[in-house]
């Protein structure tokens, strides 16, 4: 199963380590990532692969979001699905 | 893939204007939980609730959580409780709204519907034992919802049943007077109630109904009104296409999380109601949608117009992105739930009569009305009438569900918090209609062609 992962947030250093950290701590695959800095705001989308990771998706949506709510960033991971459904015919 | 706009564009939606999945509703029939003992009946119906929807709860939670879209209810619908009481041997029907109430805080739903009655041409005599019910019912419940058909165009109008609605919408407010009137709050009358309703407090679960049947209700008056901010000055045709687009998005949404909840518990998936729902949240109005297309204040001319392009144009967008598309669908006006027309009606501006004409165009009916205390009993069932027969007349449904707050006069408020909101109390016509509902009878189903 895929799953979209953003974070938002000041930029500042060790963001992209802490989310890789987060996803491979946790066996979740990175297929795709794009990341721009909008006026001083981090701004990343990651597509990543969650079939092989060791927690239920719902505790790893769960989990990221503490771990960035702690540094002051929002983390969120979502399906996939839900961005096909929305925004593709 | 999806790039990064479309996602941030649902992100922001979420997070800024108030998208959300407004219910997941199961239906189940009750049907086969009639019993001549009434106790029997009423255990029968608890098991079968807390049976069927033992993982509603938790799986719209896991479901909210796996795809970041919040879903705000989780509800229960069940088949009209006067098909399913009148087999037992009893003359009150509360033990039977008591055994929902305890179903529904079982399963952890915020509101079950179905305490119900079907009488648009002749009332049984389990239909007005349940009528005169309601009222202690609704008093003594927490999550039940009531409701009562009173009209159809393929049946007329039931006065009899109109009279006796306005009497008992009265004293649901005199029992439940410490709470502002908020056992009427649970309470709707309907012309050409659907079977398939997932919102309260009108749902129930019609008897063309399967055994067990997920519903969703979307919103997003929000979603739209940003949308619609985009195109500012732009003519008719862009604010049509506009609203179409968001509709489709969001419906998409809806149908997404119906299909997977439906799968996850084993029930078929019904439909999705494709509803802008207001909250009394700031961002979550429809009202303001209306202002957006250039009215001072909702309410003032123009208004119907408005909400006749919204409401065709959330369909329209809607009907694409779902596989079965049902319930009342359209755009919702509830006073009390809607931070936009709290304050149109507050300084004057929306009135009763305003509201009127927007139920000919909208959704539903008149929603979530405040009126004086004092408010006599045929005055409610006129306009209860007058509703009807716009719904009678138009082939759609029409609703009442009004409020006439004790101790209340024109110019204060009702508070019920949470969804429910607050309801300034609207000025009504202080002319009688006393002799027009005392008549009773029936007012005869409409001419389906001539249409004029």
């Amino acid at each position: 199963m895929k799953a979209i992962v953003t974070v938002l947030g000041k930029d500042r250093v060790g963001i992209m380590s802490l989310v890789c950290g987060l996803l491979a701590q946790h066996n979740v695959n990175v297929l795709d990532i794009s990341q721009t800095i909008l006026q001083d705001y981090f701004t990343m989308v990651m597509l990543v692969d969650v079939s092989n990771c060791d927690l239920p998706f719902a505790d790893l949506a769960a989990l990221m979001e503490q771990e960035g709510k702690d540094r002051d960033l929002s983390i969120r991971a979502q399906r996939e699905d839900i961005f096909n459904a929305m925004h593709r015919i | 893939m999806i790039n990064a706009n479309e996602i941030f564009d649902t992100i922001h939606m979420i997070d800024q204007q108030h998208l959300d999945v407004r219910t997941i509703t199961m239906g189940i029939s009750l049907l086969d939980c009639a019993d001549s003992d009434p106790n029997a009946a009423c255990r029968k119906i608890y098991d079968k609730i807390t049976r069927q929807a033992e993982h509603l709860v938790a799986t719209g939670e896991a479901i909210e959580r796996e795809f970041g879209i919040p879903i705000v209810n989780k509800r229960l619908s069940v088949t009209p409780m006067a098909l399913v009481a009148g087999a037992s041997e009893t003359n009150s029907y509360v033990p039977f709204a008591v055994a929902m109430d305890n179903a529904a805080k079982a399963v952890g739903v915020n509101f079950i519907g179905g305490f119900s009655a079907l009488v648009q041409k002749g009332a049984t005599k389990a239909d007005r034992k349940l009528i005169a019910s309601i009222p202690e019912s609704l008093a003594r419940t927490d999550l039940v919802c009531a409701s009562v058909n009173v009209g159809s165009t393929k049946a007329g109008i039931n006065m009899n049943a109109v009279g006796v609605m306005g009497r008992t919408i009265k004293e649901c407010a005199q029992l439940t007077a410490d709470q502002g009137g908020f056992g009427c709050a649970k309470l709707v009358v309907f012309c050409n109630a659907v079977e398939d309703n997932p919102f309260m407090a009108g749902a129930f679960h019609g008897v063309g109904e399967p055994d067990c049947i997920i519903n969703v209700g979307v919103s997003g008056p929000g979603v739209v009104h940003h949308a619609l901010k985009d195109v500012k000055g732009q003519p008719f045709d862009v604010v049509a296409e506009t609203i179409k687009k968001t509709a489709f998005r969001v419906t998409r949404m809806g149908q997404l999380v119906a299909q997977e909840a439906s799968r996850r518990l084993g029930v078929p998936f019904g439909i999705v109601d494709l509803s802008l729902a207001p909250t009394p949240a700031i961002g979550d109005s429809v009202a303001r949608i209306l202002e957006e297309m250039g009215l001072e204040t909702c309410g003032t001319h123009g208004t119907t117009a408005a909400l006749a392009l919204l409401n065709d144009a959330v369909k329209k967008g809607g009907v694409m992105a779902s596989s079965h598309v049902g319930g009342l669908s359209g755009a919702f006006i509830p006073v009390s739930e809607d931070e936009g027309m709290i304050a149109a009606a507050r300084s004057g501006v929306l009135h009763l009569d305003k509201l009127e004409a927007m139920t000919c165009v909208c959704s539903v009916g008149l929603d979530m009305i405040a009126v004086p205390g004092d408010t006599s009993a045929a005055t409610i069932s006129a306009i209860i009438a007058d509703e009807a027969a716009i719904g009678m007349v138009n082939s759609k449904t029409t609703a009442v569900r009004i409020i006439p707050a004790p101790g209340k006069v024109v110019g204060d408020t009702v508070e019920f918090g949470g969804l429910l909101g607050s309801a300034p109390v609207m000025p009504i016509h202080p002319q009688s209609a006393e002799a027009f509902v005392a008549r009773g009878g029936r007012i005869p189903a409409p001419m389906q062609s001539l249409k004029n």
